[in-house]
């Protein structure tokens, strides 16, 4: 699996996903974390692990503890993800605009003008 | 006046895309649907060329795009059926990508609708593709994120856009 894949499939999970909406209001202990689903703690852990491996989180290390927080720029490349479609369709688009301009209407279609104010 | 197109992933097998066209649904209709016309805009990144567009639009018809890289000669493409097809108002088909001699996957087979709706200043049109399951939609995404990115998204975008 790419770095990509395994971001998505980390995406893909409800409890993982609340994971990281916890964390996007600041780093959390594992505890913490724990209070958001009612899994047990090896879930959670395998979770977390899951988490890591795609690259969205990091844990700090804190003396004995590891308190969990979001790595920024794995997010920044899924949103830049739907970022680059957005342009591959807008290139299709910018130029279907320019050819609607130039189409007549339908033959069939006789009152497109009156249709719009 | 159009804006840029928006894209949102509603749920984890779905991709919807959505943009206003300053036309009204009968134009869009055709330009989506008219296989002449399509393979006028439906080119994505400048380099490609569209050399095969069919297109019988009525429900059990089939499509056949494919696009080809004038520098490399690389080739992919898409086909399916006409599942639904509401003139002026809703386009439905089944896709299948198919990697030609560029690769990749876009997993299995997908559903792609495309919705016209008329608003006081032209068309809006949305197109929603949706995989069979949230792990095919990954890899689509993943396709699309690799060199293929570009040109096989845009492909299958345009053509759900188409």
């Amino acid at each position: 699996m790419s770095a990509l894949d395994r971001r998505f499939a980390a995406l893909a999970d409800p409890t993982r996903r609340a994971i990281l909406a916890r964390l996007g209001q600041g780093e959390a202990t594992v505890q913490a974390l724990a209070t958001l689903a009612p899994i047990s703690q090896p879930a959670m852990s395998r979770h977390l692990k899951v988490l890591e491996a795609a690259g969205l989180i990091e844990a700090r290390i804190d003396g004995t503890a590891r308190p969990r927080r979001l790595r920024p720029e794995a997010l920044d490349e899924l949103t830049g993800w739907m970022t680059a479609l957005r342009d591959a369709f807008e290139q299709n688009y910018a130029r279907l605009d320019a050819l609607l301009g130039d189409l007549p209407s339908d033959p069939a279609e006789t009152r497109p003008a009156e249709t719009r104010p | 006046m159009s804006s840029p197109a928006t894209v949102s992933r509603p749920d984890a097998r779905t991709v919807l895309v959505t943009r206003r066209f300053d036309a009204p649904p009968a134009k869009v209709w055709r330009a989506f649907t008219e296989p002449a016309i399509v393979s006028r805009w439906m080119l994505g990144p400048p380099g490609w060329t569209m050399p095969v567009c069919e297109m019988d639009v009525r429900v059990g018809g089939t499509f056949r795009w494919r696009w080809q890289n004038t520098e490399t000669g690389v080739e992919f493409g898409f086909h399916g059926t006409y599942l639904e097809v509401d003139p002026n108002r809703l386009l439905r088909n089944s896709e299948v990508f198919d990697p030609g001699t560029m690769g990749g996957t876009m997993g299995g087979e997908a559903q792609i609708a495309v919705t016209l709706t008329q608003v006081p200043d032209g068309t809006d049109v949305s197109t929603r593709i949706t995989y069979a399951t949230g792990e095919d939609c990954e890899a689509a995404v993943s396709t699309g994120m690799t060199d293929g990115m570009e040109i096989s998204y845009q492909g299958l975008d345009r053509v759900l856009a188409a």
